[in-house]
């Protein structure tokens, strides 16, 4: 075991590389059961860290538990053994609604569906986790939420309801929204799961660029392979448990 | 302050881009509202109305000489001894109050009482020819006792006033001066159990709306009542006292009798049967009404739980970004409070204008319009009812919506 741990790291600094190595997430023996409709281990004694300004992405066949970890890791699913730290905080055994303060604080999400609120502009959903972190006034986040899309190149469209805009767009503005609280990590359950190739692209460039630019931590679950070939590191599980820290050879 | 205000943005603009449900949802409690206040007020109304009828003859408080049953001469000395007592008779020689005048003074000086008059009642006949006809004739002071009774106020012909001081006078109820065939200025015989027999000529016709008393029921001077019964002016039979809060009355029947040894009996225990019926509609109504309401809170619940359902979605990634159950249940709740006030508003309107009509329907006498009026405090309790209604009805989905699981809804 500890031979192994430390087989884990040195594998890990030889392609971290230039990237920075402040761990912001944290697991240890991560196990999680599925009762339904047979009682089966999803999850086993997953264990990794997750450094800041790092592009992560976690692959595996499905079934693999890789989008459940995810889940675990959100902070949103809450019935797992083992300990999540987020920034050495220890994250596990927090109230609800102690979790849901620190996911509008320190984690932004992105969806295959975008899960935008229909009711409202691109602008405003953007906008509302913002409004509920209210360490802004209304127009200052106006501002910042502004800045965001225009980022993405999305500025025209700001006032726009969001079901006129095409998918690739949509995307961009729930990125916009995850990225509106400079949270430290950024969780994405295929981010390009339904997106054309061009789509793709712009979505792994922004990330690229956030992870190494605002060095915010990415980590994202994905099967699409050429879009985990060029992340800076991948994760590959199988049957719930990490069978790779660094996966280098895609089939 | 921004964070309550991003909850009730997101609550308001789930109402704005639904209007048609929110609309549907407020007519159901505009509706319940509406009939809520509208039978209360109809309930009040005929409250007021009955008990108008009440006071028209009977006082908020009567005192009066009860009768007594004659007790044994010796009193049993211990338990085991009984006394048997032959016979038991009613030992009240006088119906007179002792001192009337002084008893009048003292209840004048109680802040509570507005009005006390002396009366003395006389069981006669009247006579007109061959016909006769059972009855009572209240001897009063003619001015005092129109402003306790305002008798003035239903007398169908002549005047009140042509009694005053006018020994040789009578007014009579509307039914004796039918069965008696007289009219306005005739005469008619009144004679009492005493022998004393007058002509009396009729100065007024009351009506009262109730036919008991209409064909029973005379004013005469209390002095003219007093020489039917062979007694001279200190002899009262009853003192009627008005108060301030009619609906108090026991209570200040309670403090009286401690002035005096009489009965003393408030307008309550005079009117029981009557008020058992008052209470058995005022329950009835209340029932009717609130379940109406209840059936209007049901369609907040449903089109609510409809919303839940339909923004579950939403929910989740409201969840996800960082609202927190109670965040979620201000929304739902907050829509749900809106709603309801909308909802009330529009019933109170609706209630008001629906009372409005009511009020000018001519019933005919001797009930004269509708009786139904504005409250202010049922336009409150309705109000009220209707919010804490639509709160309960949308508290509900809002608990179900704020115990969404996130990780349920993007999985699948």
């Amino acid at each position: 075991m500890n031979q192994f741990e430390n087989l884990k790291t040195t594998e890990q600094e030889k392609t971290a590389g230039s990237i920075n190595r402040d761990v912001v997430l944290r697991t240890k023996g991560i196990g999680k059961y599925f009762h339904e409709p047979v009682k089966f281990k999803v999850l086993d004694n997953i264990s990794f860290e997750a450094y800041k300004g790092e592009f992560l992405t976690l692959v595996g066949k499905s079934g693999s538990g890789k989008s459940t970890l995810l889940y675990c890791l959100s902070t949103m699913d809450t019935t797992y053994e083992g300990e999540l730290f987020i920034e050495n905080e220890k994250i596990t055994g927090k109230k609800t609604d102690e979790l849901a303060a620190l996911r509008n604080k320190s984690i932004g999400f992105i969806f295959q569906f975008h899960y935008l609120l229909p009711e409202f502009s691109c602008l405003k959903n953007v906008m509302l986790p913002a409004l509920k972190l209210g360490k802004h006034s209304y127009q200052e986040v106006e501002e910042q939420a502004y800045h965001k899309l225009e980022m993405l190149g999305l500025k025209d469209q700001a006032l726009k309801p969001t079901s006129k805009l095409s998918g690739g767009q949509q995307q961009r503005v729930s990125i916009a929204r995850s990225l509106i609280n400079n949270p430290q990590i950024i969780m994405c359950d295929e981010p390009t799961g339904n997106l054309d190739s061009k789509n793709t692209q712009i979505v792994f460039d922004i990330f690229k660029q956030v992870a190494h630019d605002h060095g915010q931590t990415i980590i994202a679950v994905t099967h699409d392979n050429d879009f985990a070939k060029a992340s800076d590191r991948t994760i590959e599980l199988a049957d719930g448990k990490i069978t790779n820290y660094d996966k280098k050879n895609f089939d | 302050m921004r964070k309550k205000s991003v909850n009730i943005d997101i609550a308001f603009t789930h109402i704005f881009t639904r209007k048609k449900q929110t609309l549907v949802a407020c007519l159901g409690v505009t509706l319940g509202v509406a009939v809520y206040l509208f039978m209360n007020s109809l309930s009040g109304g005929f409250s007021v109305y009955s008990r108008g009828e009440i006071f028209k003859n009977s006082a908020h408080i009567k005192i009066y000489k009860e009768d007594k049953i004659s007790k044994p001469f010796i009193e049993s000395s211990n338990e085991n001894e009984l006394v048997a007592i032959v016979n038991p008779q009613i030992t009240t020689l006088s119906k007179t109050l002792v001192n009337p005048q002084g008893l009048l003074d003292k209840l004048k000086k109680q802040g509570f009482l507005t009005h006390a008059i002396a009366q003395v009642n006389v069981d006669v006949f009247y006579n007109n020819g061959k016909s006769q006809l059972k009855g009572t004739a209240n001897g009063v002071n003619v001015l005092e006792a129109d402003a306790m009774f305002n008798i003035s106020s239903y007398m169908v012909g002549g005047s009140l006033k042509d009694l005053q001081g006018n020994l040789g006078g009578i007014v009579i109820g509307k039914g004796i001066a039918e069965k008696l065939n007289v009219r306005l200025n005739d005469n008619i015989t009144v004679s009492s159990s005493y022998g004393i027999t007058k002509t009396l000529k009729v100065k007024g016709i009351f009506s009262t709306g109730s036919a008991l008393s209409d064909q029973s029921k005379s004013y005469i001077n209390i002095s003219t009542a007093q020489q039917f019964v062979k007694e001279g002016p200190s002899y009262v039979t009853t003192i009627y006292a008005n108060t301030l809060n009619p609906d108090a009355a026991p209570d200040y029947a309670k403090a009286l009798q401690q002035l005096t040894e009489y009965k003393v009996e408030p307008w309550q225990v005079t009117n029981a049967d009557v008020l058992s019926g008052d209470l058995v509609r005022n329950t009835m109504m209340g029932a009717i009404s609130l379940s109406i309401l209840v059936v209007a809170a049901f369609g907040i619940y449903n089109i609510l739980n409809m919303t839940v359902m339909q923004k579950i979605n939403d929910i989740a990634i409201l969840k996800a970004t960082g609202f927190s159950g109670g965040d979620v249940i201000k929304i739902f709740v907050t829509e749900a409070l809106v709603m309801g006030f909308l909802g009330c508003l529009m019933g109170l309107e609706v209630g008001g204008i629906l009372i409005a009509i009511m009020q000018n329907v001519w019933m005919g006498p001797p009930v004269g319009y509708f009786p139904i009026y504005f409250s202010p405090q049922f336009f409150m309790s309705s109000f009220l009812l209707g919010i804490l209604a639509t709160l309960g009805a949308g508290y509900i989905p809002a608990r179900k919506a704020s115990k969404v699981d996130p990780v349920e809804i993007f999985r699948k």
